[in-house]
């Protein structure tokens, strides 16, 4: 091991009565990729944003190569060799590349010079970039690697990365470990944060764990399994999903026909000729890089938007290509749109006052006035029913967690019992044991009967509980195959190629 | 090294918070304003025994400021629809203008007939002149996306000029020496007072029935519920199935609807005739009387009251104390400002940061 670049010693950050970190120590070395692990909620992101001088600690200290300092600012941590890249990128859609990376450099532009020493950078990392292209034209993928890019032009001694893959392609994926490989190399030191414990055993060679705000192991995720380190993370055993028994499969809850979507904005994905039959009974999930159409496919089949330029969009057998989304609703179906406040719920509202939301146009919620005794009843149930935690009886969505406003928003859709379920990210930014709670919950709903269409950009979630998979790609959405009959290497290829007319044919 | 002033954003605001802030904001803006009238040479004492004590101890005055608080408070109302739903509506002055129009156009054309159905046709036809009024930048919104806040502020003035018109033109009273304004009223198309020599009448109570109305409808009815959702998050709304194009048709002719009925009202029961200038701006304090309620129906009705207060008192600061009308404007102001202050700061907490990087 090089020599310490970070010591964080007794770290602690209160919010109210939380405490996010709770004596929190921490030892980075240079030349070393340190994994951050822990449940949403664990005090990761606290913990990353002192360090990168976005919050300040209650108590505790700091030191950087030996050094006591404090870190009041995000200038003064890069101004120590710190550097990040987050997980939501913050780059200008319309600048390109190169002018991205100049605009933190104090007193640089992005002229000639500065691309010489970019292009430099960037072939001794093999980061490969498209200088002059506007952002918005650029994948997930290139887009991070221009903050990865942004972030090594300050020649930092220590990189901090918030769930850099969430948003990869497998092969994307490798080519950035390579890069970080090369830079921790370089005597740099690497914190990583992740959800994926597979890829921290194969790029970590220590591991940090946090649970309710404490460090509860410091360990080498090489040699021990993924279920130890969930089990670390969750403290509890090992969350596995329970597979449905077999059952029948039913008459088509959903189908999609020739659907073609014009694209709506500049930044728009267009739908081309979809095709796809969800019936009664499985469970299909839809796979796929985010940005390649996935929320134009939810839009459609809920309703909620898109201009049909052709094709059909059939629920229980009857186009509803033109009807809105509380006519699909009384045919069965039931929605869970990506995002779990201010889409799924209003954010300042109770749950039972949310619980309208999705159930005024078909359930009876009073005819003049509003059954404020039946929502109030039916909200109680989704939280008794599907373990939702809350801070007080009948709480507004924005007070509670992710995992767990989730939990509530499927919930209610399940207590609608629908015959048709269409979920959008189903565990998006929600910790491993909600997450499978989700998932079960689905599984379960389709073991009942009812056709579940899941659009999720995790393949581990897609593959845990599909039975059929589709891989969505420009716009285009691959055929439906068994996840028996695919590899995770022929998915990859799908998300990243898209289907070939020739495999298509075979 | 340098000085910050930050907002930090407040976790939770009590109740009791929330209930102080505009009691607090109206106490400091009586301190400002008591500052201003000292500087102008006047006694502050004096001043606020007429604005304040005068209108609400003496009967004569109390009724005033009950007829004053009528248009606000059904103004106001309409108004809270529109807002809640974060939809622009700044031409409630120019549908009130119409409702007295409509309602005036009544009493005109039916000028010399007696009949119990002459005040209620009177008040339809306000509420149908405000509609149709605000239904028009509704529809420019919906139909090409036209800003609302310019198209129904603008209408204001093409109202002001149309009741010009009509008193200076084809509806000029032939007997009134050539001043610009309509026949009198007759005693059918007035609201008679409540009791024996005194000038309130009904519009006030129906004021009242609006206010209880709205609190059930925000309360307890899906539309009200709508309403909020399509105003704080219009992809939740979507998500409900409300229709975006239809809400803002909605609110518009509610908020135009109520604020007709105030034009009505306010020819009918204060002025009996049509002449310029009868909206007094009061459509405009509507917006203040609003957001001084804190878009809520028992907050306007209790903030049309004091808005009223200060109107009245205003009339006889100017006579008894020779204060520019002007100054109560300045108040009001001054009045919405401490408001929306302390709003923030309810939600915000002021933070001073030493910066010593």
């Amino acid at each position: 091991m090089g020599p310490e670049r970070i010591r964080l010693s007794g770290i602690t950050k209160a919010f109210g009565a939380l405490k996010a970190n709770d004596h929190v120590d921490l030892t980075l070395h240079a030349g070393e990729i340190h994994a951050l692990l822990g449940e949403n909620g664990a005090g990761k992101s606290t913990l990353m944003k002192i360090l990168y001088g976005l919050l300040r600690p209650d108590s505790g200290e700091i030191r950087i190569n030996g050094q006591r300092v404090s870190l009041p600012s995000p200038q003064a941590a890069r101004a120590q060799g710190i550097g990040m890249v987050f997980q939501h990128f913050s780059l200008f859609e319309d600048f390109t590349a190169l002018e991205n990376i100049a605009i933190p450099l104090d007193g640089r532009i992005a002229d000639a010079a500065l691309r010489a020493e970019v292009e430099a950078k960037a072939r001794h990392f093999g980061l490969a970039i498209a200088l002059d292209r506007p952002v918005h034209t650029l994948s997930a993928g290139e887009r991070q690697r221009i903050e990865i890019l942004r972030a090594l032009m300050q020649e930092p001694q220590v990189l901090i990365l918030d769930e850099p893959t969430s948003v990869l392609t497998p092969d994307e994926a490798e080519a950035l470990f390579a890069t970080l490989d090369t830079l921790a190399g370089e005597g740099a030191g690497i914190l990583f944060i992740s959800h994926k414990l597979e890829e921290v055993r194969r790029l970590c060679s220590r591991a940090t764990i946090l649970r309710g705000g404490k460090v509860v192991a410091e360990t080498d995720p090489r040699i021990v399994s993924a279920a130890e380190l969930a089990a670390l993370m969750v403290g509890e055993g090992v969350l596995d999903l329970r597979p449905a028994a077999d059952h029948a499969l039913g008459e088509p809850m959903l189908r999609l026909d020739g659907l073609s979507v014009a694209p709506e904005g500049v930044h728009g994905v267009a739908l081309r000729d979809i095709n796809l039959t969800v019936q009664a009974g499985e469970v299909v999930a839809i796979a796929g890089v985010a940005g390649n159409g996935q929320s134009e496919l939810y839009a459609v089949i809920s309703g909620e938007g898109g201009r049909v330029t052709s094709g059909q969009v059939r629920i229980a057998g009857q186009d509803v290509t033109r009807r809105d989304i509380n006519a699909r609703r009384a045919l069965g179906a039931a929605f869970v749109p990506e995002a779990r406040l201010g889409q799924a719920t209003l954010p300042q509202g109770p749950l039972s006052e949310n619980v309208i939301l999705s159930w005024h146009a078909t359930e009876s919620l009073g005819r003049w006035l509003l059954d404020t005794v039946r929502t109030g009843a039916v909200a109680r149930r989704v939280i008794e029913r599907f373990d939702v935690r809350t801070p007080s009886a009948d709480p507004q969505a924005a007070q509670l967690s992710g995992g767990n406003l989730q939990k509530y928003v499927v919930g209610r859709e399940i207590e609608r019992k629908p015959r048709l379920m269409i979920v959008d990210q189903p565990s998006w930014g929600v910790d491993a044991r909600a997450a499978t709670h989700i998932r079960q919950t689905l599984l379960d709903l389709a073991a009942e009967g009812a056709a579940v269409l899941v659009i999720s950009q995790d393949l581990d979630e897609a593959m845990a509980m599909a039975d059929r998979i589709a891989v969505m790609h420009g716009g285009h959405l691959s055929a439906a195959r068994p996840v028996s009959a695919l590899s995770r290497a022929e998915i990859g290829l799908l998300m990243t190629q898209g289907e070939s007319p020739v495999r298509g044919a075979a | 090294m340098s000085f910050n002033l930050a907002l930090v954003p407040r976790r939770e605001v009590s109740l009791i918070r929330q209930v102080l802030t505009p009691v607090l904001a109206l106490v400091v803006a009586l301190l400002i304003g008591g500052l201003i009238v000292w500087l102008m040479g006047r006694s502050p004492a004096k001043a606020f025994d007429v604005f304040l004590r005068e209108p609400l101890t003496d009967p004569w005055a109390l009724q005033e400021v009950l007829l004053k608080s009528t248009p606000l408070m059904l103004i106001s109302i309409g108004l809270i629809f529109c807002f809640r739903a974060n939809r622009w509506n700044i031409g409630a002055e120019g549908q009130f203008l119409l409702g007295g129009i409509f309602g005036g156009g009544v009493a005109i054309a039916t000028h010399g007939l007696a009949g119990p159905w002459i005040l209620p046709l009177m008040m339809l036809a306000g509420v149908a002149g405000g509609m149709l009024y605000a239904a028009i930048p509704a529809v420019l919104r919906n139909r090409f996306g036209i800003s609302e806040i310019l198209t129904s502020l603008m209408l204001v003035y093409v109202a002001e000029l149309l009741l010009d018109y009509l008193v200076r033109g084809p509806w000029r009273d032939p007997k009134g020496f050539n001043f610009p304004q309509s026949v009198p009223f007759t005693d059918a198309a007035q609201l008679q007072p409540l009791f024996e020599g005194g000038r309130l009448h009904a519009g006030f109570a129906l004021a009242l029935l609006v206010v209880l109305v709205a609190i059930l409808v925000f309360r307890r009815s899906l539309f009200g519920f709508a309403v909020k959702a399509s105003g704080e998050a219009p992809r939740a709304a979507n998500f409900a199935g409300f229709n975006e194009m239809r809400i803002t048709l909605v609110v518009f002719l509610i908020s135009g609807g109520l604020a007709g009925l105030a034009g009505m009202i306010e020819v009918s029961g204060q002025v009996g005739q049509l002449r310029p200038g009868f909206g007094q701006g009061l459509g405009f304090t509507a917006i203040i009387v609003a957001f001084l309620g804190r878009l809520s129906p028992v907050g306007a009705m209790l903030s049309s009251l004091v808005i009223a207060v200060l109107l009245i008192g205003a009339e006889s600061a100017q006579v008894s104390l020779k204060l520019p009308f002007d100054l109560t404007r300045f108040f009001m102001g001054m009045l919405l400002l401490c408001v929306l202050a302390g709003e923030s700061l309810n939600r915000y907490r002021l933070e001073f940061r030493k910066e010593t990087a």
